[in-house]
């Protein structure tokens, strides 16, 4: 596809010459992630994760499937829906525990996958298409997650779906009839759990086909690399399979065991004892949480205390989705040329606090709104919105990057990437001589 | 333009925020926040070592069946335990007989219809029944209890922080309120009909303690029971309720984990191959 150098597809088999004629599908799945997709030889452990944001996608849209032929929508029933799936149906307790679970290694992986970019500046051309088809699969990802916890209508689905959706109250005018037409009511009861359980279904294949759309336009460039120089030359590229195949494979078993670790011995350690209590509207929770990859959006919610012309709670969600929205427009913020952090001393210290924050955002986001959470959720919230529209343009502006290797198969020989493949691993094609490293 | 205007956007944010915080602050000093019973008497569960913890954790069958019958002869009277059926009593390694005797012999009956006039009647039990709510309704639970209604046990391992181990310390918590607390917080004096247990997060619950002598129980094998010892009991059990696939999924993870481990090994050990075997490729070209 790519590059010239690409290996064709040529089916050996009459019946793979016969198909080819008719629906080429093995020539698109050995030019996608076959022999025929050529890949900088220099990726690292970081470049699995899109892969496995993949597997986890599979694996919500599997279970998931299953468990809606036992799941009732209804909120007289929908509770003890779950109990008989966790009780009364064959395998019902590990469908379920892998579905809610999965739903955290998701995230787990994305937020990876997310700040992967956000360091190898993959956001940057000629991958800012890619860049915004991944927030926009975040964007679904968070909708389908909100509205997948509201399912089991226990206290924190039934109190979470109500605080949340009282944020669009917080539009001037127009935002508590926002509100009601999105719950079908004025709080979430009958009709909101079966919008949400209908939504919840067809989300994952509108993600799944925002993925393709993301592949698809990921594969004109090629994938990036740890350097962020382009590649220039075969020597600088292997063909995905097997080279990477292999690679992901070994990713994809690290990623099951920590995810069999959870789904098995911890089930519910990432969820709330209070949704384990049926959703009861005359019973407010004392804290009323997300779910924990929600808590550092949650933090810049509630670190807004004060009306300053408009009133705290607008602010805060107009803060909570321009955190988000913000992603869109990075690649016309950064106006560095240089794509990897790793070149860019003066970014990098910055990056690395960025995470620090999000973290400590996240810690804040699941605690009580009380001080001194608040007073930290307020730093943080303010280090996140400066660190992209203040520190990062002006970083970007007087930053003196270091020296660039020419080429990937230099920067490999010199040994920059350590787990990177030695030049000449691979990457050759058939007849032409290999050049040995010097 | 974009970045101008996001410069803005984000110093808008920042001043924002930067009022929130002094004023936060400010009044964090000027009026820093109450001192609580709740905050400084709170405790936190003593820990609980069951069998059934950790990854290879079973349940321990006779100690499920002791607690089965402190929650049969004590808590059933006020607890309803909704999501469990008799028949899933075979777990606990009752037989066919026993189930089928216990479920006809349960002193609360089934609600149902009188099969001659259709007027609202009960009867016996079954094993394919779940265990009868001790009280018909809401309200009847309220007027029996000073307006407070004992909730389902059926998931309560589940619905509390560390569960068992919460369901253990408040059932051997009770004691009087403390001296200390009456003189430093008097408005906090546990009302009437409501007792002090400093593991219940507001300190002060409805429930009446419902274990409060040695031998209260009578075991059928024999254990000596004592309150911590029933309190013990009856909380397994109701570990087992929340979670009565435990062992399968304790069973069926470790046979998972090995496997994964394989299959990770062999995966790195075929990628390092697939990926040397090239490099040795061309140091012998
Ligand atoms: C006399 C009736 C009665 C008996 C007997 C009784 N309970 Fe309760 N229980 C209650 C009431 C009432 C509440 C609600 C307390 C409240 O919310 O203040 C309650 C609450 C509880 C709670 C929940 C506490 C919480 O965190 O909300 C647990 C756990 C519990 N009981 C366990 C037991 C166990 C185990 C037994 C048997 C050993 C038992 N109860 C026997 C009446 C009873
Ligand atoms: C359902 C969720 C997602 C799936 C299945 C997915 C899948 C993939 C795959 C298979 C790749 C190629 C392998 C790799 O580079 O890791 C990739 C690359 C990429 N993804 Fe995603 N992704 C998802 C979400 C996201 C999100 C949320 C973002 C960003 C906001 C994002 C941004 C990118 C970018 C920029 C690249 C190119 C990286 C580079 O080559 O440097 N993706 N994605």
């Amino acid at each position: 596809m790519s590059f010239p150098w690409a290996q064709h597809y040529e089916p050996k088999h009459p019946f793979m010459r016969y198909m080819d004629e008719r629906l080429p599908l093995p020539r698109l799945v050995y030019n996608a992630i076959g022999g025929g997709y050529p890949v900088p030889r220099n990726l690292n452990y970081f470049w699995n994760f899109g892969v496995l944001a993949g597997l986890a996608l599979v694996l919500q849209i599997l279970t998931g499937v299953i468990l809606a032929m036992h799941y009732a929508a209804n909120q007289a029933v929908a509770f003890g829906s779950i109990e008989h799936i966790m009780r009364d149906v064959n395998w019902g307790w590990m469908l379920r525990y892998m579905h809610a679970n999965g739903a955290s290694f998701f995230f787990i992986v994305v937020y990876i996958h997310i700040f992967r970019g956000l360091y190898y500046g993959s956001y940057k051309a000629p991958r800012e298409m890619v860049w915004l088809l991944g927030i926009v699969i975040f964007l679904l990802m968070m909708a389908t997650a909100f509205m997948g916890y509201v399912l089991p209508w226990g206290q924190m689905s039934f109190w979470g779906a109500k605080v949340i959706t009282s944020l669009f109250g917080a539009i001037p005018v127009v935002g508590e009839s926002i509100q009601v037409w999105l719950l079908g009511g004025y709080a979430p009861d009958n009709a909101a759990l079966n919008r949400f359980f209908s939504l919840h279904y067809l989300l994952p294949f509108v993600i799944a086909g925002v993925v393709i759309l993301k592949i698809w336009a990921l594969h004109i460039p090629g994938s990036s690399n740890p350097t962020g120089v382009e590649v220039k030359s075969p020597q600088d590229t292997v063909p995905f399979h097997p080279y990477f195949t292999a690679k992901d494979g070994f990713g994809v078993g690290i990623f099951l065991l920590l995810y069999v670790v959870m789904v098995f011995f911890a089930p519910n350690y990432l969820g709330h004892p209070d949704n384990y209590i049926e959703a009861n509207p005359l019973s407010t929770p004392a804290l009323i949480v997300p779910e924990w990859y929600f808590w550092p959006f949650y933090a810049m919610l509630r670190a807004f205390t004060v009306d300053f012309i408009l009133p705290a709670k607008l602010w805060g969600v107009l803060a909570m989705f321009s955190a988000i929205l913000l992603l869109f427009f990075l690649t016309w913020i950064d106006r560095s040329p240089v794509r990897s952090t790793n070149y860019r001393p003066l970014y990098k210290p910055f990056f690395w606090v960025l995470v620090l924050d999000v973290l400590v955002l996240g810690y804040c986001g699941g605690s009580h709104a009380e001080e001194p959470y608040l007073m930290i959720s307020q730093i943080a919230t303010m280090y996140y919105f400066a660190h992209f529209l203040i520190i990062l343009p002006i970083v970007s502006a007087i930053e003196r990057p270091k020296p660039l290797p020419n080429s990937i198969s230099e920067s490999v020989l010199h040994g920059e990437e350590k787990e990177s493949a030695p030049l000449g691993a691979g990457g050759v094609l058939p007849g032409t001589q290999p050049q040995p490293a010097e | 333009m974009v970045r101008i205007i996001g410069f803005f956007v984000g110093l808008g944010f920042c001043l924002v925020l930067a009022i929130a915080f002094f004023t936060g602050a400010y009044n964090h000093i000027t009026n820093p926040p109450a001192e609580t019973a709740e905050k400084e008497f709170h405790l936190h569960p003593k820990p609980l070592a069951l069998e059934s913890n950790g990854p290879f954790g079973k349940y321990d069958r006779a100690q499920l069946q002791r607690g089965f019958q402190v929650f049969k002869e004590v808590c059933s009277a006020c607890h309803s335990l909704k999501y469990v059926a008799f028949r899933d009593l075979r777990d606990l390694g009752y037989s066919e007989a026993e189930v089928k005797a216990i479920a006809d012999q349960w002193v609360i009956q089934q609600p149902s219809v009188n099969p001659d006039t259709g007027e609202p009647s009960t009867r016996k039990s079954l094993p394919a029944d779940r265990f009868p709510a001790p009280f018909a309704n809401e309200v009847a639970a309220r007027a029996a209890n000073n307006n407070a209604v004992p909730p389902d046990l059926s998931l309560m391992a589940k619905a509390r922080e560390n569960g068992p181990a919460y369901i253990h310390s408040l059932l051997t918590g009770y004691r009087d309120q403390p001296a200390e607390l009456l003189k430093k917080f008097p408005a906090t004096k546990t009302p009437e009909g409501l007792h002090y247990n400093p593991y219940f997060p507001n300190l002060n619950l409805a429930m009446p303690p419902p274990l409060v002598s040695d031998g209260q129980v009578t075991y059928a094998d024999g254990t000596k029971a004592t309150v911590d010892q029933m309190s013990t009991d009856v909380s397994a059990f109701l570990a087992w309720t929340a979670e009565p696939k435990l062992e399968r999924r304790h069973a069926i993870g470790v046979a998972a984990f090995v496997f994964l481990l394989v299959f990770s090994v062999l995966t790195y050990m075929a990628y390092q191959n697939i990926w040397a075997s090239k490099k040795r490729e061309l140091a012998n070209a």
